[in-house]
């Protein structure tokens, strides 16, 4: 098989025992991302990085080809462009473009508009390499090529970026006919705010605490990535008690999203009944995690060589009972959900993706399961405690704004399976290592299946502990384009129910 | 039905008592006692998210929850800023968002509450000032509260959102 030959010249890629690193040459660059994409395979990040000193510029591609990752590199003199991958994987067109923008390395690719640069910076400076000035008064906006639809009829809905609700901001270009949805456009970015120039300007044992705010609501995911690459990088190994204290984290950072989604989704489908009752047990469980680790959202939880906090006995084993009894009453609840003709009416048939578009886009995580792709990193590509602690996998065929509620049910249940036999085997020992210092030069990949999906962090040093480059990489970049499909043909008030099924990061996202 | 009504039945009031406002949140007396006095009944706020991580907002979200119930205070949250009595602003403010956060408050009629929430709404925390970056919300509009926490809890928050409508007395009966 093609792939083997790449594996084979490859080398070993720190952060991850299974994967490998990939220098290419200018030829090679798309007969990799062919092969990958002829097994099945997916991308799952695609980064530049900028020229520093006397290390040249290059760009990334992380793929995760037969359930291990492979990252192809590829090195490039100032001013080269490289071929782009949007025909093979159209979720690289975006990623392109905000390299582009951030950086400066252009791919050659049909979309030249800019996706993350508004009009904070010109389009001839990069960030990445120096950066422009602060911003001042007064405040700007610019204009945005928008695909126009046009047809009798067809008229235009804007929408954002601050939204009619408590949501992060985006704008949303409806092209519609009646009721009825043409097209829709998205354009992000209202939130960039420098995330990964932040990066290099912290030192690298500092640094997890920005990683953890790069999208609030997946703290756990990616600071575990964060720290997953630079402990690799380090030669550090985390003490077993602590991976699995990461483990508790992260399962109930999706049980506290999955809690809100369920709640607000029935909310939107008209069933206020179901938000009171969600969200009154999802505060439940955030006090008790508060009690276990002193903060209600782990945003403090993972540190460099393992956590910050450990759950004395009673706390951990209330924080147990608690997990059981909201797992207990979620049953109940979805069998409200369930029977309630008003909510099934809304969510079945709302915003479908077809497993064979959802392959095609490379729909991704949490939305991927519920359209048939059963990609789950803690079931295909298992890092510890979860090569022995193994989730269900939980997925449906359907794609619908129903499926992606039932994947989220059958994920509470799973994961407050995982977070009682976790705490109830906790291993003794150390919750922290020392860690040592990061060699530099090379790259540090970490990769967690957060609520959404697979979170990438990848990690450069530079000497003296400094941050050459980090790139977080959230699955929304695969998943935002799909739900562009996903609502064609809908009416435009279902929108917000099927843009919450999928409840895709902004933040995470506009970095 | 009736599972749902047994269920409603069945948990009963959960709500608790709000926390009592804190003057040491207020940046600046806008408003007098007695204005505060009729404003603070009922309220009705915009969240503007000008630049978040997300994480204050699951906390904004858990005021609807009805433990801290902040419906049953007579304050809601609304659609429009046309509405809003109160802007409740998270950040650090991105250099994108400055103009919406700008026409937004512009769309407040008048007294114009401002309170900026989190860290990074304080001071720009963790994200800082930079060219993507105006910081704390204070940069771009005038702020009456200020509710530093990473993310503050529901209970501080409520307690940013009462400092502002509602004058800070040792005597007040809640």
């Amino acid at each position: 098989m093609a792939l083997r030959k790449w594996r084979a010249r490859a080398g070993r890629l720190a952060g991850q025992p299974a994967g490998a690193l990939l220098p290419v040459a200018a030829d090679e660059w798309v007969p990799v991302a062919t092969d990958v994409a002829a097994t099945g395979g997916q991308l799952l990040a695609l980064w530049t990085t900028p020229r520093d000193g006397a290390t040249a510029a290059a760009v990334s591609a992380a793929y995760l080809a037969d359930g291990a990752p492979l990252v192809a590199r590829l090195a490039l003199t100032d001013g080269q462009r490289y071929r782009g991958l949007q025909e093979l994987f159209p979720a690289a067109a975006r990623m392109q473009r905000a390299a582009a923008d951030l950086s400066g390395i252009h791919a050659d690719a049909p979309d030249e508009r800019p996706w993350l640069r508004h009009a904070a910076w010109p389009a001839d400076q990069a960030p990445l390499l120096s950066p422009p000035p602060l911003p001042v008064p007064p405040w700007t906006v610019d204009d945005y090529a928008f695909v126009r639809v046009t047809g009798e009829g067809v008229h235009e809905v804007p929408v954002g970026p601050v939204h009619a609700g408590i949501i992060e901001p985006g704008h949303f270009r409806f092209s519609i006919v009646g009721e009825k949805v043409l097209r829709l456009e998205e354009r992000l970015g209202y939130v960039h705010k420098g995330i990964e120039r932040r990066f290099t300007e912290l030192a690298a044992g500092d640094a997890h605490r920005l990683a953890a705010r790069v999208c609030g609501d997946s703290a756990v995911a990616y600071s575990w990535a964060y720290c997953q690459a630079l402990e690799s990088l380090a030669a550090t190994i985390v003490p077993p008690r602590a991976t699995a204290l990461r483990a508790v984290g992260l399962e109930l950072e999706r049980l506290q999203n999955h809690l809100g989604d369920l709640g607000a989704l029935g909310n939107d489908a008209g069933f206020a009944f179901g938000l009171a009752q969600f969200s009154r047990l999802k505060e439940e469980l955030t006090r008790a995690i508060a009690s276990a680790f002193g903060q209600r959202y782990l945003l403090d939880l993972v540190v460099p060589g393992g956590v910050a906090a450990v759950p004395d006995a009673i706390a951990g084993r209330e924080l147990g009972a608690v997990v059981a009894r909201t797992a207990s009453r979620v049953r109940e609840l979805r069998g409200i959900y369930g029977e309630h003709a008003g909510v099934r009416d809304r969510f079945a048939g709302a915003g479908i993706v077809a497993p064979e578009l959802a392959r095609r886009l490379g729909l991704a995580g949490l939305a991927g399961r519920a359209s048939g792709q059963s990609l789950d990193l803690r079931v295909d590509a298992p890092w510890p405690p979860y090569d022995r602690f193994r989730p269900k996998p939980c997925g449906r065929d359907d794609g619908d704004v129903a499926a992606r509620v039932d994947v989220r049910f059958d994920e509470v249940e799973e994961s407050s399976r995982l977070v009682r036999a976790l705490l109830d085997d906790l291993p003794e020992g150390p919750e922290r290592a020392t860690l040592a210092s990061p060699v530099e030069g090379e790259l540090g990949i970490g990769l967690i299946e957060g609520w959404r999906g697979p979170v990438l962090v990848a990690l450069e040093l530079a000497a003296g502990g400094r941050i050459r480059r980090c790139h977080p990489h959230d699955p929304s970049w695969q998943n935002w384009p799909v739900l562009e499909h996903a609502v064609i043909g809908n009416i435009v008030p279902d929108f917000p129910l099927i843009n919450k099924s999928f409840n895709l990061a902004y933040s995470g996202h506009d970095l | 039905m009736l599972k749902t009504l047994r269920t409603i039945a069945g948990i009963g009031i959960v709500s608790e008592a709000p926390p009592a406002p804190d003057a040491t949140l207020r940046l600046r007396e806008a408003l007098q006692a007695e204005i505060l006095e009729l404003v603070g009944r009922a309220l009705c706020i915009r969240q503007v998210d000008a630049g978040s991580c997300n994480g204050c907002e699951l906390e904004i979200h858990a005021l609807n929850n009805p433990i801290y119930n902040i419906e049953g205070l007579g304050i809601r949250f609304v659609a429009s800023p046309r509405h809003a009595d109160l802007l409740l602003v998270t950040g650090p403010v991105s250099a994108h968002m400055a103009t919406a956060l700008r026409r937004t408050y512009e769309a407040v009629p008048a007294p114009k509450l401002v309170v900026a929430v989190g860290d990074c709404g304080c001071s720009g925390g963790v994200f800082g000032t930079s060219y993507a970056s105006a910081g704390p919300v204070s940069a771009v509009v005038p702020v009456d509260v200020a509710v530093p926490g990473c993310p503050p809890s529901p209970e501080r928050l409520l307690q940013g959102i009462l400092t502002a409508i509602r004058p800070v007395r040792a005597d007040r009966d809640r």
